[in-house]
């Protein structure tokens, strides 16, 4: 066995741009992969799970588990790994709170197979064949993973020790994430890896953020042309900066587009969206329900606004039915 | 205590009756005074809301509201002073701004309507807030139970087979340590 630290990753319902993170360290990385030794990087390296499931429990130093949890293998192999190391960092959006996928949490997993199988544009399936958990061919017992109802984050499935936020995460929070791991000064069991204040902190636009936002209509990127200085709050844009964790140095912002909230919340706040609507809808400028609900007609799909990145993570996990 | 014999046939009770558990947040100034008054006049209401007091509705968060149905509440109701009459001036409107919001998000997480009410009811309203808990009690009954607790943990049933295969697969205790 080496000496060096054993670092694992691993990707669940994720796309692939939490691994493009980490290859985005450019020459970081070989101060990286000089001070560790990688033992599974599916997208990158041959390992097997196997050579995982051979190995002692705790035998790896961190694993970076990125992806939300959706079928029976990402849960096998989030439990495997969580077994393996000492220290499991969840990677990215989508492991923190769900992501993108955790957006199907507004549909029933019947109606999303039905769709995919039978009923979407371009599906020819007249046998409306489905993959089935285990299935006989020539007298083989055949078996593929099993998709859950509910789209969940990796800390709904397994005990985390730390979180790193983004959809994917800065390349200069990884590395800052992984000096402290290598270095044994671990902050407390639980932390999210990013500052603990509101995006709105570090945007350049902040100080055009008046006190009273006086939001009388809400409109969408494209239907107006965005002042590349002023708050986008102000501009009627719906920015989830004020609801949203900082970290990322204000990046949309800075190319002219609101924050859309990937890194989710701070630590006082339990519910992204819920605290989003607290803030920000309490200043628009109408007092009337009728002259209200048509300011809120701005806002055309509030779930995958308000939730684009953290629907597992609402206080009511998915939509009930 | 008494020993006296019911008169009545002792009819045994059916053994899960529905009782609506309904949080209500009361705004200190008008509703909960409401709710005072209306328990000075000895007006009777339903026992089904568990009424907490706020300082002002506008100190309702929505997260309250989300968080109150998660614990368990098969209704959540918030009062609060008429418009124009909320002792912090604007507390009730951005109370109203933020409920429509969050109304249309329930719906589309599939909270029934009925399930959340915001009310103005004045110091003077004792009998709206016994109307008010009266009807919206009703109401959730005829909507029968929310059971959140009961449904997360249903929902978590689908991970225990799998759970219960990677563990017992698992060496006994944490036996090696390598480094």
């Amino acid at each position: 066995m080496s000496a060096k630290p054993q670092v694992a990753f691993y990707w669940c319902a994720s796309c692939g741009g939490c691994e493009e993170a980490v290859v985005d360290l450019a020459e970081d990385i070989l101060k990286v992969v000089e001070a560790v030794d990688i033992v599974l990087w599916p997208v990158a390296m041959d390992f097997k799970k196997a050579d995982i499931e051979a190995r002692p429990d705790k035998s790896i130093t961190v694993a970076f588990i990125n992806g939300a949890v959706r079928t029976s293998e990402q849960e096998e192999w989030a439990r495997l790994l969580r077994r393996k190391s000492q220290v499991v960092v969840s990677f990215g959006a989508c492991a923190n709170m769900g992501g993108i996928p955790a957006l199907a949490n507004q549909f029933r997993r019947e109606d999303l197979l039905k769709y995919i199988y039978e009923d979407g544009p371009g599906v020819d399936n007249p046998a409306k064949t489905r993959p089935q958990a285990s299935s006989q061919d020539e007298g083989r017992t055949l078996s593929l993973p099993e998709l859950r109802n509910v789209v969940r984050s990796l800390d709904q499935v397994i005990d985390v020790e730390f979180y790193l936020p983004g959809c994917p995460p800065t390349p200069k929070l990884i590395m800052a994430a992984v000096q402290a791991l290598l270095s044994g000064q671990l902050p407390p069991k639980g932390t999210v890896l990013s500052p603990d204040h509101a995006l709105c902190e570090e945007c350049a636009r902040k100080d055009s953020k008046p006190v009273d936002l006086a939001l009388a209509a809400f409109k969408r990127p494209h239907q107006i042309q965005i002042d590349p200085e002023k708050c986008l709050l102000a501009q009627g844009l719906v920015c989830m900066g004020p609801a949203t964790r900082a970290g990322c140095e204000a990046v949309c912002p800075a190319g002219n587009m609101p924050c859309t909230g990937c890194f989710g919340p701070s630590s006082r706040v339990k519910d992204q969206g819920a605290k989003f609507i607290s803030s920000v809808f309490s200043n628009i400028v109408p007092k009337e329900a009728k002259e209200i609900d048509a300011v809120l007609d701005g806002v055309p799909d509030p779930i995958g606004t308000f939730y684009r990145y953290g629907l597992s993570k609402c206080i009511l996990r998915r939509k009930l039915n | 205590m008494s020993e006296q014999p019911s008169m009545a046939p002792v009819v045994a009770a059916p053994a899960v009756a529905f009782e609506p558990r309904i949080v209500a947040f009361f705004c200190n100034w008008c509703t909960y005074t409401a709710a005072d008054l209306a328990g000075v006049s000895r007006l009777k209401y339903a026992p089904n809301v568990r009424v907490i007091r706020v300082m002002c509705s506008g100190r309702v968060d929505p997260q309250f509201v989300l968080e109150a149905f998660a614990k368990g509440a098969d209704g959540v109701l918030l009062g609060g002073c008429h418009p124009g009459d909320c002792h912090y001036a604007e507390g009730n409107y951005k109370t109203l701004r933020r409920m429509r919001m969050l109304i249309r998000m329930l719906k589309e997480l599939g909270i029934e309507d009925g399930r959340f009410r915001l009310e103005w009811i004045s110091g003077a309203e004792g009998d709206k807030v016994k109307a008010v808990v009266n009807e919206m009690t009703a109401q959730v009954r005829a909507l029968g139970p929310l059971d959140l607790p009961g449904k997360f943990k249903e929902w978590d049933r689908e991970m225990e087979d799998l759970e219960q295969h990677v563990n017992a697969s698992a060496p006994q205790q944490e036996e090696a340590h390598v480094r």
